[in-house]
């Protein structure tokens, strides 16, 4: 289920940057319901259209955003919104700190918007790149490829969220948000291949669970972290054995 | 767009800058030990799972709902057989979205 296994020594810049566009493509394709329900939503919070696109183009966090405008409807102040977008987009820090070893070399100029498009879908995207073991030097355009085009799709979705979302009022109940549910899952089948695995899967579920009432999302970073301490401990005693 | 809307768009972009880019900006100087590493490499499918399962399991917000009027569930159910039996990600994620749907049209009859 991962993207472009073959790839010859002889990659170049602008070949990485196409593989990157094609192996985020599903994980696009999954986003796009996501993204045209923010934009309609977003018009019947009070957001205006300049600030539902200026949050795509500046922020670009889907679930923060939602939960943004959602806090907007209900009258919420602009610090505690701002707070919980911080809570919630605090897994990011994880994302960051599992892709230092593979841009630690770049200049300032790459690091830059490497960090500013980094997004679930893809930090999945680029650190199955850069696991590969092939030795290409131009890895990075890899994940800028998958980076760029995630977050044209993500503007591009927002724009005709907010253009047709007049046309269907509805449209939040049909329950479009499960895409990124049916994305999610999609992105964790693969990691699934040792025993340690699963179970540090399997934990961090059951965690997210039992934790889900704690507030500002604070359930999501203790079940994640019971998850990766799991799967590092059962990984430990099986290389023990 | 007003000033209470340029504030909590320029805060909110700020704070989510802030995460992303400071570590992978200083990663130069960083050096992660092989068992940080070895956490790390937990991380994606940890979050992902721990962002999914109450998405799918508590659909109202409130309480786990276990059954078969669950239409995620059933989605979701669909989507890891099908992505266990082909590793196909758009596969994966197209059959998911259709059985959610389909599941949630034949839930209205009832």
């Amino acid at each position: 289920m991962s993207t472009g296994r073959v790839r010859s020594v002889s990659s170049t810049p602008f070949s990485e940057f196409l593989s990157g566009c094609r192996g985020i493509f599903p994980l696009v394709v999954g986003a796009i319901p996501f993204g045209i329900i923010y934009g309609t939503l977003a018009a019947s919070s009070g957001l205006s259209l300049a600030g539902t696109l200026a949050m795509s183009a500046f922020v670009f966090a889907g679930s923060s955003q939602f939960i943004a405008i959602g806090l907007l409807a209900s009258g919420t102040v602009v610090p505690l919104i701002i707070l919980t977008t911080f809570f919630v987009n605090l897994r990011h820090l994880l994302y960051s700190i599992s892709i230092v070893p593979h841009v630690q070399q770049l200049s300032q100029s790459w690091k830059l918007p490497l960090g500013f498009l980094l997004t679930d879908e893809a930090f999945v995207t680029a650190i199955d790149r850069y696991n590969q073991p092939d030795s290409s030097p131009y890895k990075h355009w890899y994940q800028l490829g998958a980076s760029t085009f995630m977050y044209l799709n993500w503007i591009l979705c927002t724009w005709i969220g907010v253009t047709i979302g007049h046309q269907i009022s509805n449209a939040a109940e049909w329950g479009l948000d499960f895409a990124m549910s049916a994305t999610f899952i999609g992105m964790i089948i693969p990691y699934l291949k040792s025993r340690s695995m699963l179970l540090s899967v399997v934990s961090a579920g059951i965690m997210a669970l039992l934790m889900y009432e704690l507030p500002h999302q604070l359930g999501l970073i203790l079940a994640t972290l019971t998850g990766i301490f799991v799967g590092a401990f059962i990984e430990r005693l099986n290389s023990r054995r | 767009m007003n000033m209470n809307e340029f504030i909590l768009i320029l805060g909110m972009a700020l704070v989510t800058f802030l995460i992303r880019y400071p570590i992978i900006g200083m990663s130069g100087r960083i050096k992660l030990s092989p068992q940080f590493l070895q956490l790390l490499s937990y991380v994606p499918p940890a979050v992902l799972t721990a962002i999914v399962v109450p998405a799918v399991l508590i659909p109202t917000g409130d309480q786990i709902l276990l059954d078969y009027t669950n239409a995620r569930l059933i989605g979701a159910i669909a989507a890891i057989l099908v992505g266990v039996w082909r590793k196909n990600l758009l596969l994966t994620i197209v059959v998911g979205m259709v059985a959610f749907f389909a599941w949630q049209w034949l839930l209205s009859f009832t």
